[in-house]
């Protein structure tokens, strides 16, 4: 038997994943009868939502190589801190990010105040540049990470025979840097991309006005405002379409990378001395100060606030928390799963599955099961675990973007020396997949577990009388407690980096 | 891990003691602690012997979605620039309450949906930071363009779509001039209220939308008099919370007792210091003083849910042209 012609659990992933996105969509168009005609405004939000995506994965991508490479080749203490401090915004929730965006580049956050005292003009932040920023400021940690995994991939014996070799910094760009970039480039690319596309919350707040609408809002509206399940569907085939067409894309450029099995063993990479030395160090500086600045605004006013936070907001933060681990163990093993398939050759139409939750608007989404669902039981019965099966679904596509190049050069260096041994099933994957996956896996499942604990996309066409604690914060600012709220803020934001830690630590024992 | 979630899933309350359930979808603020909920929740059960459960979230999408096979017995918290849709889907029953005496600024003869609470969408502007506010809406359009304000989306907000038919019923057929004038004082367009007022109470905003009872909050419950309301005398537009009871529940007595209970004073006093916006019927006298000591518009303007309907999509159209 073929090994890439069985049916594997991750076909079978896969399908249910196709099923329930292209499943809820066809069942919120069957509820609407049919497709809407989109007007001449749709059409514009298609174009800015392409447009400032484009840019923002762009920028971001590129921004992101340096600061990976600073990070694969230099040691210093606190490195490991640093790193994982570094992917703090993409787990924010849009509304703690944007509060720590404003603290800091606002019209009246801490940039403009210093220049405004030595008498120079103000930067603005909103308006399109404000949304790049945001954009940016969300997925350069993202994309730092994914590239600094695809530096730790190459065994660092490749690294140490090129010291030996003589290679220069450019050789070794040549024959170990490009390679491996061009395997994970695209990937990084197309994963930023998607989240931009699906941008809403950040394009409204920064955009300023009506010029930054973004499919997702148009489908907002269709909903709350229209209840145009048409037209809602119509333009979540939109984005779909969209997705298909930049994951076309980005595999007509991606080149799979083959250095060899490699033991690991040794010291790890260590960069070129000189001016390199200072350059990354100027990388790494100004990477952390972008990113962390912002969250450490956040924290300043909220922290003295937490003590008095009122017991349901704790309540709403437990809830959260299960919902979120139940969340992460079923992305986790979704992913691993579906990684494992695609690694062994199973066909493109598995990893568009994968990335297919990046695209589906959530609301399209939670609408069409509930559609499906509703003679089965009752919305309060369904509000959490449908929140924790669309979260899960959601928070894949990043995992599998850590976990595919993983599972790969798993599958090339092992994958034989497996076969000859019959390692299969559980022993396969206990002494084979699971040490070498460890990384990535914990990656995975962290960003899952932090992912829906900041999520307010469903819960708020489901929820029943027991809040999320992103709900909650909105509830504080609905009823005037800004200061409340920014406590809850921190409170979110800080389980939120607990969780993704737990599980990136976790994944990373061995090292 | 299921072994754990199942305990999660159950906290349900109290509600497991009492037979009779009576299940209130509501807005997102209504059940928070702050909101006005707990106190709804508590005077109810008082005098129902059954088992009050708020339903938070997006009401009207549920609602549509759900149809006749709603749980919901009674909504909380619909608007009268939405009620058009709902009322077109014949899920609801009338209300039979003496909407004769209200304290409303308009006349109420609608008999299905039930005004709980309103007031007006107007501007605030902290009185520390801006000296000469202006004084009407003429003076906003010709104000200097750094002065800055915040505005909610009326694509994805209430409180957006309320300001999108305030200037149309200011400005009428020049309403898309007013827009173009209004626009580069516009800092920014939020999804919806509490991002814009947030954006304001951290200082970015000089003037932010919101409503002519916004500060009462401050005051009552900071201490804190700079958060003024600025009052136009071409009028403000209404915003009228509104309830009302689904044909098709099971409670039918209970939902009626919640109908018949809204316009009592017991529950309309519990509107204003929870609400932080003007009971529906209530002499004014019997409002607490900080409502009475609030600078109230001359005028208030309001469209009727079918002229509301009619108007929207062409004001959407106006707005989204002259701040593209």
């Amino acid at each position: 038997m073929a090994a890439g012609a069985a049916l594997s659990p991750g076909h079978a992933v896969a399908a249910a994943l196709a099923a329930l996105i292209l499943g809820t969509l066809a069942a919120v168009a069957w509820g609407a009868g049919g497709l809407s005609a989109l007007t001449g405004w749709d059409w514009r939000a298609v174009w800015f939502t392409c447009w400032q995506a484009l840019l923002s994965a762009t920028l971001s991508a590129a921004l992101a190589v340096p600061v990976a490479r600073a990070l694969a080749r230099r040691r210093f203490a606190g490195r490991g801190v640093l790193v994982t401090l570094l992917g703090a915004p993409f787990l924010l929730p849009v509304i703690v990010a944007i509060m720590g965006l404003i603290a800091v580049f606002g019209r009246n956050g801490a940039i403009n105040q210093a220049l405004e005292a030595v008498g120079l003009p103000q930067v603005g932040i909103y308006g399109w540049q404000g949304v790049i920023l945001a954009h940016v400021f969300f997925n350069l940690p993202l994309s730092v990470r994914l590239i600094l995994q695809g530096w730790q991939a190459i065994p660092s014996e490749r690294f140490r025979l090129a010291a030996s070799l003589d290679f220069a910094p450019r050789d070794i760009f040549r024959h170990l840097e490009r390679p491996m970039l061009r395997a994970v480039l695209p990937g990084v690319w197309l994963a930023v991309f998607l989240v931009c596309l699906t941008s809403f919350t950040v394009a409204l707040a920064l955009g300023g006005g009506p010029g930054a609408t973004t499919v997702e809002l148009a489908i907002y509206q269709a909903f709350r405002f229209d209840f145009d399940l048409g037209r809602a569907a119509a333009l979540g085939l939109v984005q779909i379409a969209l997705c298909v067409g930049a994951l076309a894309l980005a595999r007509r450029i991606v080149v799979p990378a083959t250095f060899g099995a490699g033991m690991d063993a040794g010291p790890g990479v260590t960069g070129p001395p000189g001016w390199r030395r200072g350059a990354d160090a100027l990388v790494i500086t100004g990477a952390a100060a972008f990113l962390l600045w912002p969250l450490l605004a956040v924290i300043a006013t909220g922290v003295p606030r937490i003590p008095g936070l009122p017991g349901d907001v704790w309540d709403a933060a437990l809830r959260s928390v299960w919902m979120a681990l139940a969340s992460a163990l079923l992305s986790a093993s979704a992913c691993l799963a579906l990684a494992l398939a695609i690694a062994r050759g199973a066909g493109r139409w598995v990893e568009g599955a994968g990335m297919l939750p990046l695209i589906a608007s959530p609301l399209v989404l939670g609408t069409g099961l509930f559609l499906l669902l509703r003679d089965v039981a009752g919305p309060q019965q369904m509000a959490l675990p449908v929140t924790v099966a669309i979260n899960a679904a959601m928070a894949l596509p990043f995992g599998l973007r850590a976990l595919i190049p993983a599972a790969q050069a798993l599958q090339a260096d092992y994958g034989r020396l497996a076969a000859a041994l019959d390692l299969r099933g559980w022993a396969r994957l206990r002494f084979l997949v699971l040490p070498r996956l460890a990384r990535p896996l914990g990656f995975g499942a962290g960003l899952a577990a932090a992912l829906a604990m900041g999520d307010l996309g469903v819960i708020t066409l489901f929820a029943g009388d027991r809040p999320t604690l992103p709900l909650k914060l909105y509830q504080l600012m609905g009823s005037y407690r800004m200061e409340d709220a920014a406590a809850c803020a921190v409170l979110l934001m800080g389980i939120s980096f607990a969780l993704f830690w737990l599980f990136d630590r976790g994944g990373r024992l061995d090292a | 891990m299921r072994f754990f979630l199942i305990p999660a899933l159950l906290v349900a309350g109290p509600a497991i003691a009492q037979d009779r359930v009576l299940t209130v979808y509501a807005s997102d603020y209504v059940a928070s602690e702050w909101g006005p909920g707990p106190a709804i929740e508590q005077g109810f059960e008082a005098i129902c012997d059954c088992d009050l459960q708020f339903v938070t979230g997006d009401i009207l999408p549920r609602i549509l979605m759900e149809g006749e096979g709603t749980q919901a017995d009674v909504v909380f918290g619909l608007n009268t620039d939405v009620t058009a849709r709902a009322r077109a889907s014949g899920l609801f029953a009338p209300h039979g309450q003496d909407t004769s005496d209200m304290s409303l600024p308009v006349d109420w003869t609608d008999p299905v949906f039930l005004p709980y609470n309103w007031s007006e969408t107007a501007f605030v502007y902290d009185a520390t930071r801006l000296e000469t506010p202006p004084a009407s809406f003429a003076e906003l359009l010709d104000a200097p363009d750094d002065l800055q304000i915040v505005i909610q989306d009326p694509r994805s907000s209430i409180s957006g779509l309320a300001l999108l038919l305030w200037v149309k019923q200011v400005y009428g057929d020049e309403a898309g001039a007013a827009w173009e004038k209004l626009a580069p004082k516009i800092l920014t367009v939020t999804r919806g209220w509490s991002e814009a007022y947030g954006l304001f109470t951290d200082g970015e905003a000089d003037m932010v939308l919101s409503f002519t009872t916004s500060p009462a909050y401050h005051i009552a419950a900071e201490d804190d008099a700079t958060k003024v309301a600025a009052i136009f005398p071409e009028g403000h537009y209404l915003m009228a919370e509104l309830a009302a009871q689904v044909a098709g529940t099971d409670q039918p007595d209970l939902a009626q007792a919640f109908m018949d209970w809204i316009l009592t004073p017991e529950f309309q006093a519990t509107i204003p210091l929870a609400n932080w916006s003007l009971p529906a019927k209530l002499p004014q006298a019997d409002w607490p003083q900080v409502m009475r000591d609030l600078p109230r518009p001359a005028t208030t303007l309001f469209y009727d849910e079918d002229q509301a309907e009619a108007l929207r999509q062409p004001a959407l159209d106006e707005w989204q042209r002259a701040l593209r």
